[in-house]
């Protein structure tokens, strides 16, 4: 049992029920990691469209230079689109830059995600991305009245740019109308049970007085600090805890002091959650 | 004092057992999960793929008695990331391509482009508008051409351009079957496609000045091309791909349209469903209009180079209009399939 989040709305958690009617609470990919995800892609496309040309170059000794700009003109057009709606529309549901970010296309009623939709979201990177850089390029190539009107149009289409750090759920226009929302799917392994008996003894009796000191916020605290296995804070804890259940220091390893508590611990805290006596910080039950 | 005595049977956290119970199955569907992911849904044999399901409800059910009964976080988190990786294959993965193609092109496509009549028929008046305008301003004055019209798009061709000249663009053939002026046309007419619908998205009024300009630009060069005589000529060398590609650009303001009326005036929806409905009607529109800019580029860049008599463009120009109109608002065998 996690604890109840107060803030669920303006974190990026978002309740997903599924069809089984379980609650997967999707995490929402932030603006940071998707602008990673989207500048990888980029920086893919323009090498491979540097390859293509190199070849083309190679290949067409003398019409190079025509080449090279029809592959830039259309190649940059082609890949632009069809990197984006070709990936997406797999299995995945992300480009290889989304990939690596851990990132994926979902839609927000949690349907199949369908090629339309794709699409659709694909399409609205013109204005999102493309036109703020055309405006850009005006801004850069010319001067007076039209570097004003360029002025103009970059901060109108800068608003469809950042449109994703306006709303709560970081959508992009793209998503909004074609109904997905970008969601971080990480990896994670099954990190090792703490509190499993180990094979290097018998563990410390704890007796319930040292037990009742702290409830499941202050537990989980304690897994986390026992994971990062960051000295200074394992031996600062254990004293702490020593100190307030009146155990001696008797000159053994904190670490292995703080496991046993924390093994001893578990095991008190959700015998007594099951009996229907949750204890969810060291003040007691939360009145809520 | 309280901790010094080992105990005879340390008591053992639940967590502990159920992750014993429960570990085997876990690890096998992430097994899975990883193959999945790195190589495809394919490369699961029959007996795994129906194993999958299974397993992600079992994920599931150990996730709700976990976030119940078990305080270890990493436990729960581990579930929770695994449950959400399987339920994206077990539901959230589209359809097979062939699938979701058949049933584009039988039914989506054509049912969505007839959804949009009204405003593809908006579209097409403003455009003939912006053409009419164009011209009148052209004919009425040459100088409206250079500010009209982009340098790169007028190619040469310009008012103070000689008949034989601009006769020369409409039938010169291009050695390299592609030239960079052909292939700066469809990139820029395919972007125009793409910013018509995007731009929808502010309330339309974007797209209407974009379907206008479009407009004023065609009916420039036609007052070019009618002072030297060549409208008949100019109709053929444009039709030949125009009537493709700029149906697709008409489709695809219409799409914009759509989804700016949605957001102007949701009706009795919110804002943002009605764009996502809104959205859902402009998915396989789109689509079909990418599809539509991929004929047209072919067309353009190689029926154009080999076909020159103007007969023969024209009979391509008008078969190409039948075929969409006939296949988008005549073709109904789609409407007796369910949706």
């Amino acid at each position: 049992m996690s604890l109840t989040r107060p803030h669920r709305h303006r974190s990026r958690t978002r309740d997903f029920v599924t069809p089984e009617g379980v609650n997967l609470r999707l995490r929402l990919a932030g603006g940071s990691e998707r602008a990673i995800a989207f500048a990888i892609d980029a920086a893919i496309i323009v090498v491979a469209l540097i390859t293509l040309t190199i070849l083309a170059s190679a290949v067409l000794s003398g019409g190079g230079g025509e080449a090279a700009a029809i592959i830039w003109l259309i190649g940059f057009f082609l890949l632009r689109n069809f990197w984006f709606i070709g990936f997406e529309s797999g299995q995945r549901g992300a480009t290889p830059g989304k990939r690596l970010m851990k990132l994926r296309v979902v839609a927000r009623d949690g349907a199949r995600l369908t090629g339309g939709a794709v699409v659709v979201r694909n399409a609205m990177r013109e204005i999102e991305v493309f036109l703020p850089l055309q405006f850009l390029a005006v801004e850069a190539a010319t001067s007076d009245l039209d570097a004003l009107i360029g002025l103009l149009g970059l901060a109108w289409s800068g608003l469809f740019l950042f449109f994703p750090l306006l709303n709560r759920d970081r959508m992009r226009i793209g998503d909004l109308l074609a109904g997905t929302w970008v969601v971080h799917v990480p990896e994670a392994r099954l990190l090792p049970d703490l509190a499993a008996t180990q094979d290097a003894g018998p563990r410390r009796h704890f007796d319930e007085r040292a037990l009742r000191l702290y409830g499941i916020y202050e537990l989980q605290t304690l897994e986390k600090v026992l994971r990062q296995g960051r000295e200074d804070s394992i031996s600062r804890v254990a004293a702490t805890i020593r100190a307030k259940a009146e155990i001696p220091d008797d000159g053994e390893d904190d670490a292995a002091f703080l496991n046993d508590y924390y093994a001893a611990l578990v095991a008190y805290l959700e015998s007594e959650l099951v009996m229907g006596r949750p204890t969810d910080t060291k003040h007691g039950r939360r009145t809520t | 004092m309280s901790a010094s005595l080992p105990a005879p049977a340390p008591a053992r956290a639940h967590s502990t057992l159920f992750r014993e119970a429960r570990e085997a199955e876990w690890m096998r569907l992430d097994a899975l999960l990883q193959r999945i992911e790195k190589r495809s849904i394919r490369s699961l044999s029959d007996e795994e793929l129906m194993a999958l399901p299974v397993l992600y409800r079992a994920a599931l059910s150990s996730l709700s008695i976990a976030r119940e009964t078990a305080l270890d976080a990493a436990l729960v988190a581990f579930l929770e990331q695994l449950s959400t990786r399987a339920y994206f294959h077990v539901y959230g993965v589209p359809e097979t391509g062939r699938a979701q193609l058949r049933r584009f092109f039988a039914a989506g496509w054509p049912r969505a482009v007839r959804a949009i009549v009204p405003e593809t028929l908006g579209a097409l008046v403003l455009s003939v508008m912006g053409a009419i305008l164009g011209f009148a301003m052209v004919t009425g004055d040459p100088a409206w051409f250079y500010a009209l019209i982009p340098e790169g798009l007028a190619g040469g061709r310009n008012p103070g351009a000689s008949a034989e000249v601009l006769r020369a663009a409409l039938y010169t053939r291009q050695q390299d079957g592609l030239s960079v002026f052909a292939a700066y046309l469809l990139t820029h007419n395919s972007q125009v496609a793409l910013f018509c619908f995007a731009l929808g998205f502010a309330f339309g009024a974007p797209t209407a000045l974009l379907l206008l300009y479009n407009g004023m630009i065609l009916g420039a060069f036609y007052a070019v091309y009618a002072k030297a005589g060549l409208a008949f000529e100019l109709t053929g060398w444009l039709m030949i791909h125009g009537t493709t590609e700029l149906f697709a650009i008409l489709l695809a303001g219409a799409a914009g349209f759509r989804i700016g009326r949605a957001i102007a005036f949701p009706g009795g929806m919110r804002r943002m469903d009605a764009a996502v409905v809104a959205g859902r009607t402009a998915g396989p529109v789109m689509g079909g209009v990418v599809i539509m800019l991929i004929v047209a580029g072919a067309l353009e860049g190689i029926g154009r180079q080999l076909v020159t008599a103007d007969g023969a463009r024209y009979a391509i120009a008008a078969g190409m209009l039948l075929l969409w109109t006939g296949y988008f608002y005549l073709w109904r065998r789609g409407d007796a399939e369910r949706r």
